[in-house]
């Protein structure tokens, strides 16, 4: 419960500073446009074009998840925080807003490709969200670790994408896989294991990030 | 009613090879006004996040006692209040919302009544619904009293306590620190005379450097 106050407290302040938001809705309009202009009237694959949508997702998240740390850290708030809350708190409060903001953002995003990229023909729609739910789940648990690993770094902007890739890479790879099988119109029993590796990567990313937030966040 | 006590065995922390202070020794008990004093950049701060368990000592410990049980680092937060120039509230919220946010946060409901009568004291009661970002940084400081009280900590720690206020508000300060010290302990770092003058024994943190001494350090920094 403290954690969802925490998170209330988060969301209260970026609907009144728009600190995220604003950086995120211009990066998918940018990123979108950019792939619509450089395609043209050229005809793509059904497979790069699922490519392309993790391609925006990844670098969406890039823009704007670090920003739950970030933001504290540059305005100095880091201190109050710390003084209010136990470090689990922070992290489930911030995991929590990171959850809400990525599905938000990839809901936009996913939308604006299934209208704008005819190319984009998902045949097996189950497969698709049930992937795009654990791919979510995935993305905001590595975002808020690392944004909370850069938020102590010097040079935040430019760490958060080299730290981001090696962690996210294998999750962005099965994604991939699973957006190539719903488009092929594969069923789930046939995806089990690229499933089932989702899932242990969200487990363990998850479990890994509560264990080691104490240490981060002290000092 | 609970007994807090505090104690600090041999604290000792250096940054890398800078030493900051060591073996610091004091025990505190549930009540009374305590002093930090030393020169400017001495570690009087450093000394105070040390007990706040927003640092590590690099040797040392410090012990947080209620009921001769010893309080959780994870669940320190609810027992100790704090409040210094470079503490910061968040600007985008009113006095009230940051007051309300923080009360939620630590598990609790707003105690009204307790924060209308500081935000009263503090001459803050009609200003509360106006934003952070548009107050004095006297008044910042004096809602950072209120932020430091309102959940009735076992341990007040006030930093600078003066700093930023006008001698209006260093008599409310000062009657405030009073008042809470025979409930609570308070801890006050300062180099004010007058500040240390309501403090029963006051750790002078420069007897407790040693120019260029080695430091075995048992544990060190993340």
């Amino acid at each position: 419960m403290k954690a969802y106050w925490l998170f209330n407290k988060d969301l209260a302040s970026e609907l009144r500073t728009r600190y995220a938001i604003n950086a995120l809705v211009m990066f998918i309009l940018v990123t979108i446009s950019v792939i619509l202009f450089s395609i043209g009237q050229e005809k793509i694959t059904e497979y790069l074009a699922g490519g392309l949508l993790w391609v925006v997702i990844f670098f969406s998240a890039m823009s704007g998840l670090s920003r739950a740390f970030v933001s504290e850290e540059e305005r100095g708030t880091v201190m109050t925080l710390q003084l209010i809350a136990s470090p689990n708190t922070i992290f489930s409060g911030k995991l929590l807003f990171n959850m809400i903001l990525v599905f938000a953002m990839n809901i936009v995003i996913a939308f604006l490709y299934t209208i704008l990229f005819d190319a984009f023909l998902i045949k097996n729609w189950s497969l698709f969200l049930l992937s795009f739910l654990l791919g979510n789940i995935g993305i905001a648990s590595s975002s808020t670790i690392i944004a909370a690993i850069i938020s102590k770094a010097g040079s935040k902007g430019t760490l958060y994408p080299v730290l981001s890739f090696p962690v996210m890479l294998p999750l962005i790879l099965i994604l991939l896989e699973l957006t190539k099988f719903s488009m092929d119109g594969m069923q789930i029993t046939e995806a089990y294991v690229e499933l089932t590796v989702l899932v242990c990567y969200n487990v363990i990313i998850t479990t890994a990030s509560f264990l080691l937030f104490d240490f981060i966040w002290k000092d | 009613m609970n007994k807090y006590k505090l104690s600090g065995e041999n604290v000792t922390k250096a940054f890398g090879r800078r030493l900051i202070f060591s073996n610091v020794n004091f025990s505190y008990g549930s009540s009374g006004i305590y002093g930090i004093a030393g020169f400017n950049g001495s570690g009087k701060s450093t000394l105070v996040k040390v007990i706040l368990g927003l640092l590590s000592a690099s040797s040392g410990k410090i012990k947080h006692l209620l009921d001769d049980k010893e309080i959780p680092s994870e669940n320190l937060h609810d027992f100790v209040g704090f409040a210094a120039p470079y503490l910061i509230l968040y600007d985008e919220f009113t006095a009230s919302e940051n007051l309300q946010h923080f009360a939620k946060i630590r598990g609790t409901e707003l105690n009204r009544e307790k924060t209308d009568y500081f935000l009263n004291e503090f001459l803050l009661y009609d200003r509360r619904n106006d934003y952070v970002k548009g107050y004095s940084s006297g008044m910042k400081q004096r809602l950072k009293y209120v932020f430091a009280l309102m959940h009735s900590p076992k341990l007040v720690i006030l930093d600078e306590p003066t700093s930023n206020l006008d001698n209006p508000g260093k008599e409310i300060a000062y009657k405030i620190i009073e008042s809470e010290s025979v409930t609570s302990t308070v801890i006050l770092a300062s180099n004010e005379e007058n500040d240390l003058a309501l403090c029963k024994s006051v750790i002078q943190i420069e007897n407790f450097k040693t120019a260029n001494q080695r430091v075995n350090t048992q544990k060190t920094g993340f």
